[in-house]
């Protein structure tokens, strides 16, 4: 071997070590933000700080109400989103055939959607869902403030709206994993199609969807530009028990204890801990994610 | 001579693949109870004539026929028919086993669930036994129906399937090269079970083995291109061709 | 029997289908009202005489203070346009590298082992909120570089352009991935087997092969930093300045809303302002992305078409 080529391998050597110190600045970053809010927040934590409301002003107790608003709010957007998100799959991937115009339009929306800024999804709600439809439910009521301002129910609306093409892709993902073979074997027994998705296609499709959900809960629960002005409080004295009434949630709750408080030294370290519960919450969401789709592609390589 | 009921007519019978014309009119009559075998090189058409027979080939997209396929006179591409209906009357066995990832009572009641038999419905167990006894599978499987069907050899898969379609009752059974993925034994299997099923059943089979095909067919017809060259006994077909390119097929000089 | 059709169940079946097809036409709708509305709210500027009188679309590029709220107000977008530029810019010089130089070594250097372990690790990161990427930048990290750097601001573009990094280097790392995974193994052997090394082969050969998805990568986490609100709100200090110092505070337009909406007179002309600048974000986000979208698809297809 001569010098020269010697010196290229050493070289290139050093150029592929340079790309993998990409991956491990990957790591590092993920790394030291997890360190950062496990070491800022874990004084923070108690059974008392996640089971009571704050107290003086927020400047001391816990952050109940947050997370109480949190899941409250996570649960309508799921019922909105799931139902017509899996449909929208279950159509673009059982039903419409790929080169019609329409399924052109209806994939060139999902990713625009995707696409869309998280404040623009803030200001849609602002203006659709709480000027234009909840003022339209109120006038029809006769009625002032009840649908037509910020509540829980426009912000999960807007997140559904929001986080649409998650589920959809995760459901598509799910569904071309199925063998075509499965959808042949149950027509020509003589389901119908409908049959053939209901029986053969959605149920191995469950994990896949199962994913989605984790990752849009996990997105959900972390989003704040689209529910700041839809239905996200400062603080309220009460839990929130009705759609129409206005909630406290812990991405937001973060953002003003930061940002927006008269006394930052007391209401910092509530923060950090409010950040602590928020981070562990999506990080296991989204470890639970990864295990589930790795679980489905092991069995996938084992059955087939 | 013996005299034969035709219940199954293929009338100038053509399909395109978009422009590709895969089928040219064919003309076959398919008897009753005997096993119809389809031969001819690869890519010749010879799964598209039998998707073709219970309208699978509409789950491709551009795909256009002409000519008529006539079950017991009814032309099944007329458009009052149910394709649910008829796919119920003409079962299919196709080319890898192809089972659901349920469990193997599961697979062979399916079809019967989704149909609207009440009487099949209420007498699941015993339709689903009667099956997997047919297709001469019971024995193997008798004691794990309730387990994935996903876990049994190939071969077994196979006749777990052929069981699955037997459980609807068709009258026709249509087989796309059922023993191709298989090993010789489970081909051997198969080879017998077919043999019995034509006592109840009429079967159309295509297979790219000769032999195959004169051991278990009545009737063999022989494609090439998308035509139907020659179609005949079996026998005749296989002793006595009369067009040149069959023999030539036969003799093995390609193919 | 006969084979004749049963209404009941060809009702059924395309009731069923009827149904799953309108819902996924909501998509549709959705995207079409999110424009129509943000569009509704900010026609004011362009049409209402009352509105005009406060803000026009002229004094939207007019000068160079956005001072919305004094006795005299001034709408300029300029301030906030840089500040979006600029802190787009930092990120993207940040993660561009980070992200590419990534899913090169995963997808062409690293064991599958390695390989199975480094996609979950850029997954986890896109999971981390934006509101905690924020709350690190402001609280943790600006000090940080400030005792490191001796910055005189501790919250400004640079600041906020790192942090905005971390949130956009998951969505070039996916996209770029996919787009040199794409690229068939027959590339590859035919380059090694003329005896390029593997270094030169990813860059000679892959990566050109990839180079629109690459770009396309590079667009579609673009039209994220652009986007990203939290992030910039928290940690860029928010003074919109019309400065191309980056070591100074800063405003993007997706900040200028989030902190300006929740105090605005409904209905008046700042409120108006807001929506437009929402609109403005929209459109340059859709043409970002539906460019990113189309270089995408069609080296997908190309290459695809390549493995048939
Ligand atoms: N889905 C399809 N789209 C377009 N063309 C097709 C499709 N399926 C089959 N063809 C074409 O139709 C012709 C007949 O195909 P077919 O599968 O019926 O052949 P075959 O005789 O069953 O072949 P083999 O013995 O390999 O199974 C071939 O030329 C094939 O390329
Ligand atoms: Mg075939």
């Amino acid at each position: 071997m001569n010098y020269q080529t010697k010196f290229k391998k050493i070289g290139d050597k050093v150029k592929i070590g340079l790309t993998g110190t990409a991956v491990l600045l990957i790591l590092a970053i993920l790394a030291i933000i997890l360190l950062a809010v496990i070491a800022g927040g874990y004084k923070s934590l108690s059974w008392e700080f996640l089971s009571q409301p704050p107290r003086d002003g927020m400047t001391k107790g816990g952050i109940f109400p947050a997370i109480f608003g949190m899941v409250f709010s996570l649960i309508l957007m799921l019922i909105a989103v799931v139902p017509v998100g899996v449909a929208t799959a279950v159509y673009l991937h059982e039903y419409a055939r790929p080169d019609f115009i329409l399924t052109r339009l209806i994939r060139g929306a999902v990713n625009n959607l995707a696409g869309v800024p998280s404040i623009v999804f803030g200001l849609f709600g602002l203006g659709f869902f709480i000027q234009f439809i909840g003022n339209g439910i109120d006038r029809s009521l006769g009625q002032s403030g009840l649908f037509g301002q910020p509540c829980i129910l426009w912000a999960s609306l807007t997140l559904a709206l929001m986080n649409l093409p998650m589920i959809i892709v995760a459901t598509e993902e799910a569904l071309r994993a199925i063998p075509q073979a499965e959808r042949a074997g149950a027509l020509a027994l003589g389901a119908t199609k409908w049959q053939t998705i209901r029986h053969v296609v959605l149920p191995q499709a469950i994990p896949g969807i199962l994913t989605g959900v984790v990752l849009v809960v996990s997105r959900g629960a972390g989003e704040v530009a689209p529910i700041m002005f839809t239905g996200a409080a400062y603080y309220l004295p009460y839990l929130p028990k009705l759609p129409t009434d206005q909630f406290m949630t812990l991405g937001y709750h973060i953002f003003v204890m930061t940002t927006q408080s008269p006394d930052i030294d007391a209401t910092v370290p509530i923060a950090m801990g409010a950040t602590l519960v928020l981070l562990a919450l999506t990080f296991s969401l989204n470890i639970i994610a990864i295990i589930i789709r790795s679980r489905t592609r092991s069995q996938l390589r084992k059955g087939r | 001579m013996e005299i034969r009921e035709n219940r199954l007519e293929i009338k100038d019978f053509s399909l395109y693949y978009h422009r590709t014309k895969a089928l040219e009119e064919i003309s076959m009559d398919i008897p009753e109870k005997k096993v119809t075998a389809i031969i001819g090189p690869s890519g010749c058409g010879k799964s598209t004539l039998l998707r073709s027979i219970n309208r699978m080939n509409e789950m491709i997209d551009g795909v256009l026929t002409e000519g008529r396929i006539l079950l017991d006179a009814e032309n099944i591409y007329d458009r009052s028919i149910d394709v649910v209906e008829l796919r119920r009357k003409v079962g299919m066995v196709f080319q890898r086993p192809n089972p659901f990832p349920k469990s193997i009572y599961e697979n062979v009641a399916f079809g019967v669930r989704m149909g609207e038999n009440k009487q099949a419905k209420g007498r699941l167990e015993e339709v689903v036994e009667r099956s997997l006894k047919e297709a001469a599978i019971w024995d193997e499987v008798k004691d794990r129906l309730q387990r994935s069907a996903m876990e049994l050899s190939g071969g077994q898969q196979q006749r777990v399937c052929i069981a699955r379609a037997l459980a609807v009752e068709p009258e026709v059974i249509l087989m796309d090269e059922p023993a191709s993925a298989l090993d010789p034994i489970a081909t051997a299997k198969i080879e017998e079970l077919i043999f019995k099923l034509k006592e109840k059943y009429t079967i159309v089979i295509v297979t790219h083995n000769m032999q195959q095909a004169a051991r278990v067919s009545d009737q063999t017809a022989f494609l090439m291109l998308g035509k139907l060259i020659e179609y005949g006994d079996t026998a005749t077909i296989f002793t006595n061709p009369k067009n040149k390119t069959t023999e030539e097929y036969i003799t093995g000089r390609f193919g | 029997m006969s084979l004749q059709k049963k209404r009941f169940r060809y009702l059924g079946e395309s009731l069923i289908e009827g149904n799953i097809k309108i819902t996924a036409i909501l998509a549709i709708i959705a995207v079409f009202l999110i424009f129509l509305f943000i569009m509704r709210e900010s026609l004011p500027i362009f049409f209402s005489q009352e509105v005009m009188q406060e803000i026009t679309f002229g004094k939207l590029f007019h000068g160079i203070e956005w001072q919305p709220v004094s006795d005299n107000p001034r709408f300029s977008m300029w301030p906030i346009i840089l500040g979006s530029l600029k802190v787009t810019m930092i990120a993207l010089v940040f993660a561009v590298p980070a992200a590419i130089g990534a899913a090169l070594y995963s997808s062409e250097f690293a064991g599958p082992r390695l390989k199975e372990f480094i996609k979950p690790v850029v997954e986890l990161l896109a999971g981390i909120p934006s509101v905690v990427l924020g709350f690190f930048a402001l609280i943790i990290m600006a000090s940080f570089l400030k005792s490191i750097f001796g910055w005189t601001y501790r919250l400004n573009a640079v600041n906020a352009g790192i942090a905005l990094g971390f949130a956009v280097i998951p969505a070039i790392y996916s996209l770029a991935e996919d787009a040199i995974n794409a690229v068939p193994r027959s590339f590859r052997e035919a380059a090694l087997g003329l005896g390029a090394t593997p270094w030169q082969t990813a860059t000679k050969v892959v990566l050109p092969a990839a180079l629109p998805g690459v770009s396309a990568a590079v667009l579609f986490g673009m039209g994220r930093a652009v986007g990203e609100t939290m992030v910039v709100l928290m940690a860029a200090g928010n003074a919109p300045l019309f400065s191309f110092n980056p070591l100074e505070s800063t405003r993007t337009m997706t900040a200028t809303i989030a902190a300006e909406l929740g105090e605005v007179v409904f209905g008046g002309g700042h409120y108006h302002a807001l929506f437009f600048i929402g609109l403005a974000l929209f459109l340059v986000t859709f043409v970002i992305n539906t460019v990113s979208w189309v270089l995408f698809d069609g080296l997908m297809n190309r290459l695809y078409g390549a493995k048939k």
